[in-house]
């Protein structure tokens, strides 16, 4: 929900995804280095969640404070999604899929902001999240069960014949895996964010227009929507955590 | 036709993947009301895989989006 000062029916609903450079720094080997607003949002997250976590395991007391209690909630959370999932064996996981929530979480949150911009409207940001999370199970997978891990894509008790035509079907679902985990999170977010801006928009170009009374239908969905975006920006974190946890309980018992 | 047409109307088209996502969105959130009204008790631990199956839904729809921007922006 960037702001736009142009206003009215000129407002560009896709105006708030761009991203521009606030310190520009030279090029490094012929990539862009500038630092962002983009940049700027993701420190944040990095920040307010690390400062968060730590604020609340600071002053650590028997009978919890608020803040203490939040920062149990999200490791409980967390932890609970790991243990229920994958295992106790998946809770060596657990500093990864928690960053990679709080991060998410964060982004998302922020991004709600006014003025604000979420960096995880961006496909490459969502994609690079997903790409680490694909290539840590591969790679779990390999070092678990060596070259046996490649029996994840024969399903078993299925006629012979039927075998190359399933596996070509399982390899392509496997690959196409952190293409939709990172389209999931982009798609939701991008179209969510379009969708409050055009929703904005037509309450600020009826007003303008002197149209005060027509303008309060769009008013009131704007706000609702501003709720069902919210949860979205929570299921949205909680979803991409969930799926990092089936992918790792497949790739560490490979139970199919 | 100019082939500017043809991407409008791509995109268009293209957004029909939503209707099936729109059915499978509505097909567990039924499917999980009427399991959870016979059997209220057990309906609470299911709900992880009821948001579940609504993300997994919903990404389908998704992929048309991705179609129709692809079409309006890179094509």
């Amino acid at each position: 929900m960037a702001g736009n000062s142009e206003g009215g029916a000129g407002m560009d609903p896709m105006h708030q995804f761009e991203v521009h450079p606030i310190i520009e720094l030279p090029a490094l080997a012929g990539i862009d280095t500038s630092f962002t607003n983009s940049s700027l949002w993701m420190t944040l997250a990095v920040g307010l969640s690390g400062l968060f976590m730590l604020m609340a395991s600071s002053r650590t007391a028997l009978v919890p404070g608020r803040l203490q209690l939040m920062g149990e909630m999200a490791y409980g959370f967390v932890a609970n999604m790991i243990k229920e999932n994958v295992g106790t064996e998946g809770m060596r996981f657990f500093p990864f899929i928690f960053s990679l929530f709080m991060f998410i979480l964060f982004c998302n949150m922020l991004g709600m902001l006014p003025y604000s911009f979420t960096v995880t409207s961006h496909l490459i940001v969502t994609f690079a999240l997903a790409a680490v999370v694909f290539c840590m199970v591969t790679a779990v997978g390999f070092i678990r069960h060596g070259i046996g891990f490649l029996k994840l894509f024969v399903p078993s008790g299925i006629p012979v014949v039927m075998v190359p035509l399933l596996v070509l079907i399982e390899v392509i679902s496997y690959l196409t895996r952190p293409v939709s985990l990172s389209v999931r999170l982009f798609g939701n977010m991008m179209a969510g964010h379009t969708m409050l801006k055009i929703f904005g928009g037509f309450v600020v170009g009826l007003s303008s227009a002197g149209l005060v009374p027509l303008a309060i239908a769009p008013f009131a969905l704007m706000v609702a929507l501003t709720g069902l975006e919210l949860l979205i920006a929570g299921l949205q974190a909680y979803v991409f955590t969930i799926l990092t946890c089936i992918y790792l309980n497949e790739a560490i018992h490979m139970d199919h | 036709m100019e082939a500017e047409v043809g991407k409008y109307i791509g995109a268009g088209i293209a957004c029909i993947a939503l209707a099936g996502a729109g059915i499978g969105i509505g097909t567990i959130f039924g499917n999980f009301l009427s399991g959870a009204l016979r059997n209220p008790s057990a309906a609470q631990s299911q709900f992880p895989n009821l948001l579940l199956g609504f993300a997994l839904a919903e990404a389908t729809g998704l992929f048309g989006l991705i179609i129709a921007l692809i079409l309006l922006f890179v094509v």
